[in-house]
């Protein structure tokens, strides 16, 4: 080995708590890039591989009642490659051991062969055997949530009728990677909606489907228009009650696993950057030190005839075997952190297969990243070491130079004792390595903050929209409109409390070219159970006529307060006519639209009609009331909200807990990276200061005040400049997550500051008291014989 | 004046010095450092005594174990054998915090190479020291009797080695030390610049009755002692009183 490269080793172990600091940042960056893009890779290929295996369909579309033979005009559309038509229907389940109604949906297969599109991925069982028209298919999810094995037996109120249905199989399938009902829950609630499959004959025999159907999906070629398609086949579907065809971007399951997979993708770049760009910092702020406290071996090394090059390239590699270490562990513990992580995403996207493979691409670009960052990190210190000539470096550094500066002009340091101003000139004099040290620590900061924050919006969330705007226990559809009698019958069953009656509609919205699909939601105008909310969190009273619309869906349609709306009814009359948006709304679920529901009963031409109520509920009576709900046939289903608001927190409690606790972990790791190496430098550099104040009779802990008390301001200044950076990282996060389905909102509480503060301070405490530490082998003669 | 508000002032004079009761008493104290493999003797059976007021003079080569002594007179080292007494107590059993509170209170040093912290000023330097003594005189004083009060607002960088060097002196006497310890005080300063100093520390002697010691290898300064101390490896080997006290601008080198 040569003798430079001796060097190198010699001194790596020497600095060996800088250098560990600096792995592990380095790690916990490279870790979470392995670690997220193999997630991100993972989840893309496996939905890719099951789309195709299982052909997912391009187009969708929902009707009333379809003849068969409007599947040949439709596969006549040019574009169509392929077309199949279902019946799908949700009906209420008694599901053994649930005391609350369940939804199931049951979806047609044919009987003698696999599906031409959206086949299903057998899990467990088989396929329901031919003339056996009991026997299903249900979901995993559905039948892990309720314990369901094939051989099990689930009730089922098939219009109107009590049916035994036999489960023989789990299945899987693309159209149900995030299995949710659709409308009004976009949450899983495995627990209580399921998807059956089931014979075909044996569905059209119970609703007088035989010779029809009422869901179409068709796969396009690879030319075709998806919009022209969805045009041609709206014009041949509506006279059978089409509620309008939709791509794969309104498939609720896929826009769903698409946001993921995009979402993922942004932050499996973003957060790992602000790793590196830290471990970047710190490899700065060591090495710019390496190379002041080399000078003269700089300046030995050059006397002697070695090149700018080979001295510059000899501190590069220093750089590095330092980094090499973390990115090896980063790249070992990524690649396996990535596996439970990408599990974890198993339990609300439902794959049959998930590909988990060692992407070389991605461990190159790893290598790469962290040798750009050393590169990055040491460019001032190598520049200095190659630019400094031997004559200048035998003479010792110049010696530190303090003038009058901003605290002696306003004459703050009379306030201060010695100690204390020695303190704030030495960060005076470096304003930038204290600026950087601070900013290193505010990242550690903002890093808490981002973690802990997903906690806090998801609870505002929860609270602003499920116990402000919809402050029903359970919501109850109707199987289709009805009079509005209805309520009251609903109104006497026992347990009810209060009732209050809504009509929902499809429609399109246009304004312009903008098109959105969503429902109108007639609402009574004295009801008390859904509220209309401001973003200031104003109740606003129903406008007596318009639509009135949530800002989210206004902001899609680029429509504001007083614009008019095309309004395009996909039920019953299929009417059209214009709407003004007579007010805007906050929410931060979903596109929905609200009308006084007399106006909308006008507007449709129809008399007082109802699609369901909103209920208030006696929690004694509750149970025996959902029983009796779900024995009705008239009603198609009851959301609970209690249930839903469960499924949603436990479905996101997991992973929101898993990547708290991990950043967390990284954010502690910087923190003590960050002021352990500050206080190192520091106590290297001032060593002969730290030797002087000992003879003079200081004690060690006077010194460690001296010594410590700049990284406790440094800390201290850092924390709120870390809240801001934090509260900026999120707001990106929120924006960059911003979707149709849901917003988070930014909503960060004193808890996650406080946690935040807590967290650093105590990584600040534990790294001040290392350094402390090695106060006691100061060498106060030896440092006082030798010039500076 | 300073000299006014420095409590009791000894008269130094050779026969009164060397009849009074010895400030430091050492005997037979030995000094091994382990230097990587090999054990160098720094010290080798040293007994010494040093009188209240007196300046002594320790004279000797590079290696010759004067430093050493020094360090551990004032407190800095720890002897690997023998005993040192300052006035009635034994410092040889002392442990660092006792040391760290001799240092605080009794010992003034001076360094070859100053060592003043360069994020104070002249004025804070001393300070620093004002704030942790018991009864310390005024910082402004100790600068002004070291000639050096129109220049207590700069920082060490912007003043000459002779000036940093009376800023040193000043710090250490400020705290009113029985003791004032220079090491090579004049080794790092041009000629005029070191009597300048030397000059500043034979005032402190006579007028506030500091019993000083300083080391050197420059013989010259010798003359300005009452007392001569040499070492030669490790060992005194002659101690003297000095006939005629020279002042220190007689002195030449």
């Amino acid at each position: 080995m040569s003798i430079l490269n001796r060097k190198v080793f010699r001194e790596l172990a020497r600095m060996r708590g800088q250098v560990i600091a600096i792995t592990l940042v380095m790690a916990c960056g490279i870790m979470l890039y392995v670690s997220s893009r193999h997630t991100y890779i993972s989840l893309l290929q496996s939905q890719e591989s099951y789309y195709a295996l299982y052909r997912f369909a391009d187009v969708f579309a929902g009707v009333k009642r379809a003849p068969a033979s409007t599947a040949e005009e439709i596969a006549r559309i040019p574009g169509v490659s392929r077309v199949r038509t279902r019946i799908v229907m949700d009906v209420n389940l008694d599901v053994p051991g649930l005391d609350e109604p369940a939804t199931g949906r049951l979806v047609s297969m044919p009987e003698r062969r696999r599906p031409v599109l959206n086949d299903v991925a057998i899990q467990a069982g088989r396929y329901p055997a031919i003339g056996r028209p009991d026997e299903v298919i249900i979901s995993e999810a559905f039948a892990e949530a309720n314990g369901l094995t094939p051989g099990d037996r689930i009730g089922a109120v098939i219009n109107g009728r009590q049916k035994a249905l036999h489960v023989v199989g789990i299945g899987l399938s693309p159209e149900y990677v995030y299995e949710v009902q659709g409308t009004g829950s976009i949450f899983p609630d495995n627990l209580r909606f399921g998807v059956i499959w089931m014979a075909r004959d044996a569905l059209g025999a119970a609703f007088d489907m035989e010779g029809g159907f009422n869901d179409l999906s068709a796969a396009l070629s690879s030319e075709a228009s998806e919009r022209d398609v969805i045009d041609r086949m709206d014009l041949v579907l509506e006279p059978y009650g089409s509620t309008g065809a939709y791509g794969r971007d309104s498939q609720i399951s896929h826009r769903f696993l698409m946001d993921e997979i995009i979402g993922l993708s942004v932050s499996s770049n973003f957060t790992p950057a602000v790793f590196l760009g830290i471990a970047a910092l710190l490899l700065h702020i060591v090495f710019s030190r390496m190379v002041r406290a080399q000078r003269d071996q700089i300046a030995i090394m050059k006397a002697f005839g070695y090149r700018n090059l080979t001295i510059g390239w000899h501190y590069l590699k220093f750089a590095f075997l330092a980094v090499s270490g973390g990115t090896l562990l980063g790249i070992v513990g990524g690649f396996l952190i990535g596996r439970p992580l990408t599990a974890l995403y198993q339990d609300y996207y439902r794959f049959p297969d998930l590909v988990y493979a060692l992407n070389f691409e991605v461990i190159t670009l790893a290598a790469l990243i962290s040798v750009s960052a050393a590169f990055l990190g040491t460019l001032h210190a190598l520049r200095s070491a190659m630019a400094l000539p031997p004559a200048e470096a035998m003479r010792p550094d110049a010696p530190a130079h303090f003038r009058p500066l901003a605290m002696e002009r306003l004459g703050v340091h009379r306030m201060l004792s010695p100690v204390w101003r020695m303190i704030f000139r030495n960060m005076e004099r470096k304003p930038v390595k204290t600026v950087l040290s601070a900013f290193g620590i505010a990242m550690a900061v903002a890093i808490l903050v981002m973690g802990r924050f997903t906690f806090d919006s998801i609870e505002y969330l929860i609270d602003y929209q499920f116990r402000t705007v919809q402050r029903e226990d359970a919501a109850v559809v109707f199987a289709g409109p009805r009079p509005a009698r209805a309520r009251f019958e609903l109104a006497h069953l026992p347990g009810v409390v209060r009732s209050e009656p809504y009509r929902a509609v499809p429609v399109r919205l246009r304004s312009g070219h903008r098109m959105k699909q969503t429902a109108i939601n007639g609402l009574d105008p004295a009801g008390e159970l859904r509220q209309l909310i401001d973003r200031d969190g104003r109740i606003l009273p129903m406008p007596p006529e318009g639509i009135v619309l949530t800002r989210t869906l206004a902001d899609l349609l680029a429509v504001r307060e007083g614009d008019m709306v095309a309004v395009e009814v996909l039920e019953g009359s299929r009417m059209r006519g214009r709407l003004p948006v007579s007010l805007l709304v906050d929410e931060l679920i979903g596109i929905s639209a609200y009308m006084d529901n007399r106006a909308l009963n006008r507007f449709l031409g129809e008399g007082t009609t109802i699609s369901g109520a909103y209920l208030s509920v006696d929690p004694l009576q509750a149970e025996a009331l959902y029983r009796t709900l779900k024995e009705t046939p008239a009603v198609a289903g009851v959301a609970v909200r209690e249930a839903v608001i469960k499924g949603f927190e436990d479905s996101i409690a997991e992973s929101t807990s898993a990547t708290t606790f991990t950043l967390t972990v990284f954010a502690c790791i910087i923190a003590c990276g960050m002021v352990y190496n500050g206080a190192r430098i520091a106590l290297a550099e001032r060593n002969r200061e730290m030797a002087s104040l000992r003879v003079l009779g200081f004690t060690e802990r006077e010194i460690s005040v001296v010594l410590l008390g700049e990284q406790a301001i440094v800390t201290l200044m850092a924390i709120p400049i870390g809240f801001l950076i934090g509260w900026g990282l999120c707001y990106l996060a929120v924006d960059a997550t911003a979707q149709e389905l849901y917003r988070m909102p930014l909503v960060i509480t004193g808890k996650t500051y406080g946690f935040a503060f807590l967290v650093v301070s105590a990584a600040a405490v534990v790294s001040a008291y290392l350094v402390h530490r090695q106060l006691r082998h100061l060498d106060m003669i030896g440092v006082l014989k030798i010039q500076e | 004046m300073a000299a006014e508000q420095a409590g009791p002032v000894y008269r130094a004079n050779n026969d009164a010095a060397v009849q009074a009761a010895p400030v430091f008493r050492a005997r037979n104290i030995s000094k091994v450092y382990r230097m990587g493999e090999v054990d160098v003797s720094a010290l080798r059976g040293v007994d010494l005594d040093l009188y209240a007021g007196e300046l002594a003079v320790f004279l000797g080569a590079s290696g010759s174990g004067k430093s050493t002594l020094l360090n551990i007179l004032g407190g800095l080292d720890v002897p690997s054998g023998g005993q040192v007494f300052y006035r009635e107590r034994e410092m040889t059993g002392a442990d660092e915090s006792e040391r760290t509170g001799f240092r605080r209170k009794s010992v003034g040093f001076v360094f070859q190479f100053y060592n003043l912290i360069p994020s104070l000023t002249a004025l804070e330097n001393v300070e620093l020291v004002t704030e942790i003594a018991e009864h310390p005189m005024p910082a402004e004083d100790a600068l002004q009797l070291v000639g050096l009060e129109p220049r207590m607002h700069h920082f060490p960088a912007q003043m000459s080695g002779g000036e940093q060097q009376r800023v040193a002196i000043a710090r250490a006497i400020a705290k009113r030390p029985e003791v004032l310890l220079c090491d090579e005080p004049t080794g790092a300063l041009d000629y005029a610049t070191g009597k300048r100093v030397l000059e500043v520390i034979e005032t402190v002697n006579s007028t506030l009755g500091t019993t000083t010691a300083v080391i050197t290898h420059n013989v010259a300064i010798a003359d300005m002692a009452d007392r001569v101390i040499r070492l030669r490896s490790g060992e005194i080997f002659e101690v003297y009183a000095n006939p005629v006290k020279k002042r220190p601008d007689e002195l030449s080198w």
